[in-house]
């Protein structure tokens, strides 16, 4: 995993470098002179494809919405093949604790699912759940809520 | 139980139970004392002779026994006296009076003048680094000593030595078993609720002596004491893969639990202390398996394809109560221990979870979610008589206490948008749903009562 890791930083220094050569400061470090996230970055993926579905209550069905942000995050990951990503499943809290962390796996397998299932090769996502352990929104309104049911997608 | 039962157990009965408390862990007091038990008999005044029960349960729920605590002295003694006075008061079936120790007998006229059942009299005699607290039970009623006993144990064990006594006064004037000589663990939470600093930690069943078993650093859950008042199976997120691992209460070691691709977690004991029942997450659903503690094979037992978790034994061991949403949505569910055929008991509004079935065999206590609000209540094994105690914006977790007649749970209050307002804090209620109350056990979840310190 850290291999790979590194793998992704070092490509996105060198992409860096190469747009930094313009202004020749090359040597002061990539991460100053970064315009917008760096390729292939957890910046990257959200602004790109965004890095999170949302799901209705006790549910772990893919909406459109979802399945079009799917689908922006697989033509990303095929974009930068040597990125791993691992998909966080969360929940609110209207659930019981140990439910919740079955149904937050559930809902970060749905979107697991569906990535394998547009060309994605498995063995670069991990699940994770949370349960209602990490939530989004704080509060505890339907608002929060909605933000709380989530599958989320992190670069490794 | 009813009032079939006798209480007035003889004393050496009580001092076998007595004897049985003995050395705590290293997460116990801390220390490796014993407690030693030795009858005291009554001086000019005539025992109690072994008895139906005058008192039941029933009958202290709906007024609280009245009992004359005067203080064993001051220092540790006035110290030994208050835990005495909180355990009884606490657990609401008792009323403690405030009085002088009498020089000799009782004058069990003036008590009973005050209302008073029965009476507590000794004293503590500081023995440098031991204790020996002389304690005498009285029936005021009849003037008789119904038990004499004098405690010894380290300095530092005073509060062990003054719950063993209120576990007697319970358990001579009740007749059954009391609970206070008992310990909590459980989740210590802080931090910003987005990002909850959790740790394993454990308490005495009034909130004293707490301590964390871990330190933070990862995501923890559900701790679940082993039978023998060991060992918690608990869940971690340790290297950011939530599994369930084993602390040793003696040695502060962990270990983790079989070896699953999945998320282990939802871990409870067998009965007899062989075995762990856990979920497995696999797919999108999960399934329950048992993990032998001695060659650590396991053993799958559910496989529905959906969402089974939360299993919890029967106190004989032969049947497991789980939740699954196998049927569309949460529900509690009824299985073999060995797996198989499972029968949904739970038809009440709304969503079920947290089964956990009480050591008394009698009933099953669990949350049920409904229009976005949380009820904690019990119901028969067989789904009959269902009761809800206590509801709230989230009531959660239920624990049996030892001998089964309270619940500790979590209850959270809603969060406005900000997340100001949210707390989470340990409860104790009876089952029959009064006496609801805090523990002093600050920002924490995930209750599990101990069985009965050793």
């Amino acid at each position: 995993m850290k291999l790979k890791l590194l793998g992704a930083a070092g490509m996105a220094l060198f992409l860096a470098a190469c747009s930094d050569h313009a202004n020749k400061n090359v040597n002061t470090g990539a991460a100053t002179q970064q315009v917008g996230p760096t390729p292939g970055s957890e910046a990257d993926l959200v602004a790109t494809a965004g890095d999170r579905v949302l799901f209705a209550l006790n549910q772990n069905t893919l909406s459109s919405d979802a399945k079009a942000t799917l689908d922006k995050q697989a033509a990303w990951l095929a974009k930068y093949p040597q990125v791993h990503v691992q998909i966080a499943g969360n929940c609110d809290d209207r659930g019981t604790e140990e439910y919740n962390i079955a149904l937050g796996e559930r809902r970060a397998n749905a979107a697991h699912d569906y990535l394998v299932a547009k060309g994605v090769d498995a063995s670069r996502i991990t699940t994770i759940s949370y349960g209602k352990d990490r939530p989004t929104a704080v509060g505890d309104d339907e608002a929060s809520w909605d933000q709380n049911r989530n599958a989320i997608t992190a670069v490794q | 139980m009813t009032s079939s039962v006798k209480p007035l157990i003889p004393d050496d009965d009580a001092d076998r139970l007595a004897a049985a408390f003995g050395r705590r862990g290293f997460m116990g007091a801390g220390v490796a004392g014993g407690l030693m038990a030795t009858p005291l008999f009554a001086a000019g005044a005539a025992h109690a002779q072994a008895g139906d029960a005058e008192i039941t349960v029933d009958q202290a729920r709906t007024a609280p026994i009245p009992i004359v605590l005067p203080s064993l002295g001051s220092g540790v003694a006035q110290q030994i006296t208050d835990v005495i006075s909180a355990d009884l008061a606490n657990c609401g079936l008792f009323r403690p009076i405030s009085a002088s120790m009498p020089q000799g007998t009782p004058d069990f006229g003036s008590y009973k003048s005050m209302g008073a059942r029965a009476a507590m009299t000794g004293k503590v005699m500081d023995q440098g680094s031991s204790l020996r607290v002389e304690f005498r039970l009285w029936d005021v009623m009849t003037g008789k000593q119904i038990q004499g006993t004098a405690y010894t144990a380290a300095a530092q064990d005073w509060r062990r030595i003054a719950h063993v006594i209120a576990d007697v006064i319970y358990g001579r004037l009740l007749g059954e078993q009391g609970y206070f000589n008992s310990r909590i663990a459980y989740i210590a939470r802080s931090g910003p609720r987005a990002r909850q600093i959790t740790r394993l930690a454990i308490m005495d069943q009034d909130g004293a002596d707490s301590r964390y078993l871990t330190n933070g650093q990862w995501l923890t859950l559900t701790p679940r004491f082993n039978p023998a008042n060991s060992e918690l199976a608990f869940m971690s997120y340790a290297n950011y893969r939530p599994r369930v691992y084993l602390f040793n209460l003696n040695t502060g070691q962990q270990r983790l639990l079989g070896d699953f691709s999945g998320i282990s977690f939802a871990p409870r004991f067998a009965p007899d202390g062989r075995s762990v029942v856990l979920s497995v997450t696999r797919g999108g659903g999960s399934d329950i398996y048992t993990v032998d503690l001695t060659t650590m094979a396991r053993r799958q037992i559910t496989s529905s394809g959906a969402i089974d978790t939360s299993p919890s034994y029967s106190p004989d061991g032969s049947q497991i109560v789980f939740n699954s949403d196998r049927g569309g949505s949460p529900q509690l569910y009824i299985m073999s221990a060995a797996g198989g055929d499972a029968k949904r008991i739970s038809y009440g509004r709304g969503y079920y979870g947290s089964p956990v079935w009480s050591p008394r065999g009698d009933l099953i206590a669990f949350s049920r979610i409904a229009n976005g609000s949380f009820s904690l209540g019990v119901m028969a094994p067989d789904g009959t008589g269902e009761r809800i105690l206590t509801q709230g914006f989230t009531v959660e977790s239920p624990t049996f206490c030892p001998n089964g007649r309270v619940l500790a749970f979590c209850r959270q209050s809603s969060a406005g948008r900000n997340g100001a307002g949210f707390a989470t804090g340990i409860n104790t209620i009876d089952i029959t749903g009064f006496h609801e109350r805090a523990l002093p056990a600050g920002s924490a979840s995930d209750p599990t009562w101990s069985p009965l310190n050793k």
